[in-house]
């Protein structure tokens, strides 16, 4: 038959010689290989213990910054709502209070702030968008869940903690944060 | 104390050690479960089973709990009391062949001369065979009884291979038991005991390694192992035969098949590598240095490690070597294994008989 491209190979097939029919070498061979595998570097690792090192880049669960003095950052201006390409982000503004100076940084406010967890598709547009780096990735991943409302975090899930009253915590945050962004 | 002519500490030795194999073949095959694993894994680069216990060795307890907290499901259509006899008869049956092997020569305990074998039958390796055959029931019955296609598939499927397969194992070992002129198993390693070299030179493998290669690839069709595990076929047919089985019933025969791995290794190693012989050792002249009871348990250890060795090596060939197809499998069978038996039989018989002119 003519070839149309001719690229084609004719493959040649001799008849199996006695070694070959006799199968045994071969499963020796194989039987070789299995057990140099013993010995190999294992694929897998005891996931909780040992955990695989990530990416500089790498865009986990959401973290709501404050500044050195505990305020928070975000001003609910609505550009991470407006980015997320998944729709996942919700808030509603208010107006800071003369008395709530030492909880806002600026004069507006989220007074709800909503991400759910399973529309979000972890782009990190949100981190690129606010103009005030009140919203982070931060390294923790795969949350879980009994619900899916569970997986609606809410404001007080995803703000990071007050270094005014946990400062220990604070700075494991902030210093994971500062870690990175050398890194990058 | 002997009442009524009855030897009664005889009676007694003979039951703990029958309480002593049952309860040891099954500790080993509730670990051989988890060497299973565990050696799949590490063929695969994984870690394997980790998690229960100190490297995961409770794993097998925990697989047994849940097995026996499973729902156990008697399909409506089956045939209910078949349904019970299947796993019962595969266990018996794989239970009953350790009977005959001696796990090690005698120890002396209280100046009683104490046997380590259950029952010294001089028609030792016949009564394996005849148990053995009997174990194709369990699967046969399993496979009928579950009233579903896929287990009566793979329940003939069985059946066959183990039946072609015996054949083979049975001619392979003609020519074995023409050079030791006994069935006895105690016999066949106390003369391979006697070999130059400690006992090594007297293996039967150095003088039948072709009647070896036949038995071990005989051995691992009778215990259903890939590549020649047609009856299970977890991916063609739905796990085969027990299929339609839960709870401890499929405890029962998934613990039936590495009791079957377990003895056919012994039986292995008895036959073909001196049982309890510690190679390169003379058992005697060391019975004087350090005792006669330490020699022997050495003797056991060695049959053990012998045993753990081949478990090794079926998990080994399992984790290497694809299935065969149905007609290869029979095609192997007949074709081939069963002629080169005949012609082992034929090479050993005339070499015998050129020796002993």
């Amino acid at each position: 038959m003519a070839s149309l491209t001719n690229r084609s190979k004719v493959l040649e097939q001799t008849p199996l010689n006695l070694m070959e029919r006799l199968y045994l070498p071969s499963i020796f061979k194989g039987m070789a290989i299995t057990f140099s595998h013993i010995f190999k570097k294992k694929a897998t690792i005891s996931y909780p213990e040992e955990q695989r090192p990530f990416s500089s880049v790498f865009r986990g669960l959401h973290v709501l910054n404050r500044d050195e003095e505990g305020r928070e950052n975000c001003t609910a201006c609505g550009l991470c709502a407006v980015a997320c390409p998944a729709e996942a982000i919700t808030m509603e503004a208010a107006e800071r209070q003369p008395n709530e100076e030492h909880l806002y940084h600026e004069e507006k406010y989220a007074a709800k702030y909503e991400i759910n967890m399973l529309r979000c598709i972890f782009c990190g547009l949100c981190e690129e968008a606010c103009p005030k780096d009140a919203i982070y990735m931060s390294e923790t991943f795969a949350p879980s869940n009994f619900t899916r409302q569970g997986f609606i975090y809410s404001k007080e899930q995803l703000l990071i903690p007050d270094p005014n009253t946990d400062k220990e915590k604070y700075q494991v945050a902030k210093g994971l944060r500062e870690l990175n962004k050398k890194n990058k | 104390m002997t009442i009524l002519q009855i030897d009664f500490f005889y009676f007694l030795e003979k039951l703990l050690l029958i309480g002593g194999v049952i309860t040891f073949s099954l500790i080993i095959a509730m670990y051989t479960t988890y060497a299973e694993r565990k050696v799949a894994a590490v063929l695969q680069d994984r870690l394997g089973p980790n998690r229960a216990g100190p490297f995961g060795l409770l794993q097998p307890l925990a697989d047994g709990l849940k097995l026996f907290f499973k729902e156990e499901i008697i399909p409506l259509t089956s045939n209910k009391l078949l349904f019970v006899i299947g796993p019962a008869l595969a266990m018996i049956t794989a239970m009953l062949t350790s009977a005959v092997i001696p796990w090690g020569s005698s120890v002396n305990i209280f100046g009683r001369n104490v046997s380590l074998q259950i029952a010294d039958v001089n028609i030792g390796i016949l009564y394996v065979f005849g148990v053995v055959s009997l174990g194709v029931y369990g699967i046969m019955i399993g496979g009928w009884a579950s009233n579903n296609k896929f287990s009566l598939i793979a329940a003939v499927r069985g059946a066959s291979q183990i039946i072609s397969y015996e054949l083979a194992m049975g001619l392979s070992l003609i020519a074995l038991l023409m050079m030791t002129g006994s069935l006895s198993l105690k016999t066949i390693v106390e003369q391979q005991m006697n070999g130059a070299w400690g006992g090594f030179l007297g293996w039967n493998v150095l003088y039948q390694p072709l009647g070896f290669l036949i038995f071990l690839i005989c051995a691992f069709a009778e215990c259903n192992r890939t590549p020649f595990d047609l009856p299970e076929a977890e991916n063609e047919l739905n796990f085969g035969y027990h299929q339609e089985y839960s709870s401890m019933k499929l405890g029962f025969y998934l613990f039936a098949e590495y009791i079957n791995m377990f003895i056919s290794s012994a039986i292995v190693a008895t036959l073909f590598f001196g049982g309890y012989d510690i190679p390169f050792v003379n058992e005697t002249t060391l019975a004087h240095t350090l005792g006669g009871n330490v020699v022997a348990l050495l003797g056991v250890a060695a049959l053990l490690a012998k045993i753990s060795f081949f478990l090794f090596f079926f998990m080994w060939v399992r984790w290497t070597i694809p299935r065969f197809r149905y007609d290869q499998l029979m095609d192997l069978g007949w074709k081939k294994l069963i002629p080169l038996a005949l012609a082992n039989m034929l090479i050993t018989a005339i070499v015998i008989l050129w020796l002993n002119k």
